[in-house]
C-alpha cells in the first residue's frame, strides 16, 4: 500500500487530462448521490408530519415534535406491536448468533486443524451450500418443518438461521492460517486431550473470528425477511421485517382501502423503517473500521 | 440476498491470507475420532435444514398428495399453468438489466474509486456505497416506495421530468424489472464495489508500475490489464448475482401489496412457489417449483466452486 502510494503520487494519476476528470468527478458525484439522498431523506423524513413530508422541500428538517409524535404513532400502533416485533426480532438474532457460532467455531477448527476421511467432502458441501442463495431452501424447509409441526415456533426461524456454513468457511480460513501446526502438536506432548487443545490453545486465539461470524451472523438474520414471513403465520411472532408489510397495509398512501383508525401516515412509516434496520446501521458504522480497512489491507497482503 | 453479498468481501481477506507459507507438519498427532465430535452440531444442522428439506422437496415434486408416486406430473403442472412463463419473464428481464448493469458499474467504480489516492475521500466513498447494504429486505423496498412515488419523493421533479406523476404510473409492469434492478443496485452494488476494490489492491504495484513506464494511460491500464486480472471476481460477481435474481421474492411481494395488487402477487417464481404452497395448499407444485429454483442455484454454486479457481479447498 504505502509503496504503490508514493509511486502514484506523481501527477499523472487522471485519465487522459482535464475533460476526464472532469468527467469522471462527475459520474463519482451522480452515483454518490444516488446512494446517498434516498438515505439522508429518509432521515429527514421521520421528523415531519404528514402534511410537511408532501408541502416542505425534502430536503429540510421537520420539527423535534415531529419526532416524538411519529414515534408516539409508532409505538401505539396496534397496541404496541412494534416493540413486540423488536423483541422478537432481537430473541430471532441472538438466539441464531449463539446456535451459529456453538455450531461453526468448533467446526471450522475441525476441518482446519484436524485430519479425517471426509473432511475434503464436508469442506466443498460448505462452499457449495455457503454459495448458494439462502432463500433457495426456504420453502423446502417450510414443507419440512410443517410436516413435524413446528411453523409458528420461534424455533423455526432459529434453528435454519443457524445453519451458516460461511461462518464455518471463514473460520476454518482463520484457524488455517493463523494457528501453526505445532502449537497443537506441542499441547498434545504435553498430555492434552483433544478437547482441551481446542478449549485451551485455539479457543483463547479465536476471539477476532467469533466477532467476525458474529457480525455476519447478525446483520444476516435480522434483515431476514423470507424465512420468517413464511414459518411465522401470526402476528405476535413477527420479527420487525415481517412487521414492516403489516405497517405498509395499513398506510393508506399505499393502501386507500385501509383509511381507518389504525391508519398509519408516511413519515411514521418512514420511522419504521429506520427504526427497523437501526441496529444493523449501528453495527456497520461501528464496525466500518474493522470491515473496510480490514479487507483492504487483507487485500493488499499479497 | 443481498446479505450473501455483503457478506463476502472478507474472502479477499481470507483468500490472501491463505497465500501465507502454511506449516508442513499438519495434523501431528491429533485423534481422527474427536473431528466428528467437533463437527457434531454443524453437522446436524446441514442434515436438519440443508440435506433433508432438499430430499424431501424432491420426495414431494414427485408424488401427489396422497403420497403416491406421478412421475414428473407436478413439473408438467406448474409449467404449464398460465401464471409460469409470465414470471419466468419477469425474472429473465429483471436478471439481464440487473446483472448488466452490476458488471459494468461495479467494475468502472470500483476502478475509478482505486485510482483515486486522496486517503480519505476514497475511504468515504467506498463508506458510502456500502452503508445501503445495511438497509436489506423490506426495509430497503419501503424505502424505494417513497423515493419512486412522485408525491413525497426526494426526487420528484426527475420523476415528473420523465412523465410521473402519480405512484400508479411509476409501477406500471414495463417498468418493473428496472425497479428491482435499482433496488437491488442499491443495497448490493456497494458490498461489491468494497470486494473488486480489494481485488485490486492484489494487483501487484510493479505490474502497474511496469506498464505506466511504458506509456499507458490510466485508461489502457484498466482496460489491458486491471480488467482482466479481475475476471475471476468478475465472474463471481456474476454468478452469484444471477443466482441470487432468480430467487426474487420480497420487491415484488411488498410492492404487490404496496399497489392495491396492481403488480401481481405471483409475479416472479418464488412468488408462484409461495402461492402454490399458500393459497392452493398445493405442497407438491411448490416443491417442484421450488426444486427447479434450487437446481439451478445448486448447479451454478456447484460449477463455481468446481471451476471458478477463487475457492481452495486445501
Amino acid at each position: 500500500m504505502t509503496a504503490s502510494n508514493l509511486s502514484t503520487r506523481a501527477p499523472r494519476i487522471g485519465v487522459s487530462g482535464w475533460s476526464g476528470r472532469a468527467l469522471i468527478s462527475a459520474v463519482l458525484l451522480v452515483f454518490v448521490l444516488f446512494f446517498i439522498i434516498p438515505i439522508v431523506w429518509l432521515l429527514l423524513a421521520t421528523s415531519k408530519t404528514g402534511r410537511e413530508l408532501v408541502t416542505l422541500n425534502p430536503f429540510l428538517p421537520g420539527t423535534f415534535d415531529g419526532i416524538v409524535q411519529n414515534w408516539n404513532q409508532l409505538f401505539a400502533y396496534q397496541d404496541g406491536a412494534v416493540g413486540t416485533w423488536i423483541a422478537n426480532s432481537t430473541i430471532y438474532t441472538v438466539g441464531a448468533l449463539v446456535l451459529t457460532l456453538i455450531a461453526s467455531i468448533p467446526a471450522g477448527y475441525a476441518l482446519a486443524l484436524t485430519q479425517f476421511r471426509l473432511r475434503k467432502a464436508i469442506l466443498v458441501l460448505t462452499l457449495i451450500v455457503m454459495l448458494m442463495p439462502s432463500t433457495a431452501l426456504v420453502l423446502p424447509i417450510f414443507l419440512e418443518l410443517n410436516t413435524v409441526g413446528l411453523i409458528g415456533n420461534p424455533l423455526s426461524v432459529i434453528l435454519p438461521m443457524s445453519f451458516f456454513p460461511f461462518g464455518v468457511y471463514l473460520t476454518y480460513i482463520y484457524f488455517s492460517t493463523s494457528i501453526p501446526q505445532d502449537l497443537l502438536a506441542a499441547a498434545r506432548l504435553d498430555g492434552c486431550g483433544e478437547f482441551q487443545v481446542f478449549y485451551r490453545v485455539a479457543l483463547p486465539l479465536a476471539t477476532p473470528i467469533i466477532a467476525l461470524v458474529a457480525f455476519f451472523s447478525f446483520v444476516q438474520n435480522w434483515n431476514n425477511f423470507f424465512l420468517p414471513f413464511v414459518m411465522l403465520p401470526s402476528s405476535d411472532g413477527y420479527p420487525i421485517q415481517v412487521g414492516l408489510t403489516s405497517l405498509l397495509a395499513s398506510t393508506p398512501a399505499f393502501n386507500p382501502s385501509s383509511a381507518g383508525a389504525e391508519s398509519v401516515q408516511l413519515p411514521t412509516l418512514a420511522l419504521a423503517t429506520v427504526v427497523s434496520v437501526l441496529p444493523v446501521l449501528i453495527v456497520f458504522l461501528f464496525s466500518q473500521r474493522f470491515l473496510v480497512s480490514g479487507m483492504t489491507a487483507g487485500g493488499t497482503k499479497e | 440476498m443481498t446479505a450473501a453479498i455483503a457478506t463476502t468481501p472478507e474472502l479477499v481477506d481470507a483468500t490472501a491470507r491463505r497465500r501465507a507459507p502454511a506449516p508442513r507438519t499438519r495434523f501431528g498427532g491429533a485423534r481422527p475420532g474427536m473431528s466428528y465430535v467437533f463437527l457434531a452440531p454443524y453437522l446436524a444442522l446441514t442434515l436438519a435444514f440443508g440435506v433433508l428439506p432438499a430430499l424431501y422437496a424432491l420426495v414431494l415434486a414427485f408424488t401427489d398428495g396422497g403420497g403416491g408416486f406421478v412421475g414428473v406430473d407436478n413439473f408438467v403442472k406448474v409449467i404449464s399453468d398460465f401464471r409460469f412463463g409470465p414470471a419466468v419473464v419477469h425474472v429473465a428481464i429483471y436478471l439481464v438489466i440487473w446483472l448488466i448493469s452490476l458488471v459494468i458499474l461495479v467494475t468502472v467504480l470500483a476502478i475509478v474509486v482505486h485510482a483515486i489516492k486522496v486517503r480519505w475521500l476514497n475511504t468515504t466513498l467506498r463508506f458510502v456505497f456500502y452503508l445501503p447494504g445495511a438497509l436489506a429486505g423490506a426495509s430497503s423496498v419501503l424505502l424505494w416506495l417513497f423515493v419512486l412515488d412522485p408525491t413525497s419523493s426526494p426526487v420528484s421533479g426527475l420523476l415528473q421530468l420523465l412523465g410521473f406523476d402519480s405512484f400508479v404510473q411509476v409501477i406500471v409492469p414495463a417498468n418493473l424489472p428496472p425497479i428491482f434492478a435499482i433496488i437491488a443496485f442499491w443495497t448490493g452494488a456497494g458490498g461489491w464495489i468494497v470486494i473488486m476494490y480489494g481485488a485490486l489492491n492484489n494487483i501487484s504495484s510493479e505490474v502497474m508500475e511496469a506498464a505506466r513506464i511504458d506509456g499507458a494511460s490510466t485508461f489502457q491500464i484498466a482496460t489491458q490489464i486491471q480488467i482482466p486480472l479481475l475476471r475471476k471476481w468478475i465472474s463471481y460477481m456474476g454468478v452469484m448475482s444471477l443466482a441470487a435474481g432468480t430467487q426474487l421474492f420480497v420487491e415484488p411481494q411488498l410492492l404487490s401489496q404496496a399497489s392495491n395488487a396492481i403488480v401481481p402477487n405471483d409475479y416472479s417464481l418464488n412468488q408462484l412457489a409461495y402461492q402454490y404452497a399458500f393459497q392452493q395448499n398445493d405442497f407438491n407444485g411448490s416443491a417442484a417449483i421450488s426444486l427447479l429454483l434450487l437446481v439451478v442455484a445448486l448447479a451454478l454454486s456447484t460449477v463455481f466452486v468446481t471451476r471458478g479457481g477463487l475457492f481452495d479447498t486445501e
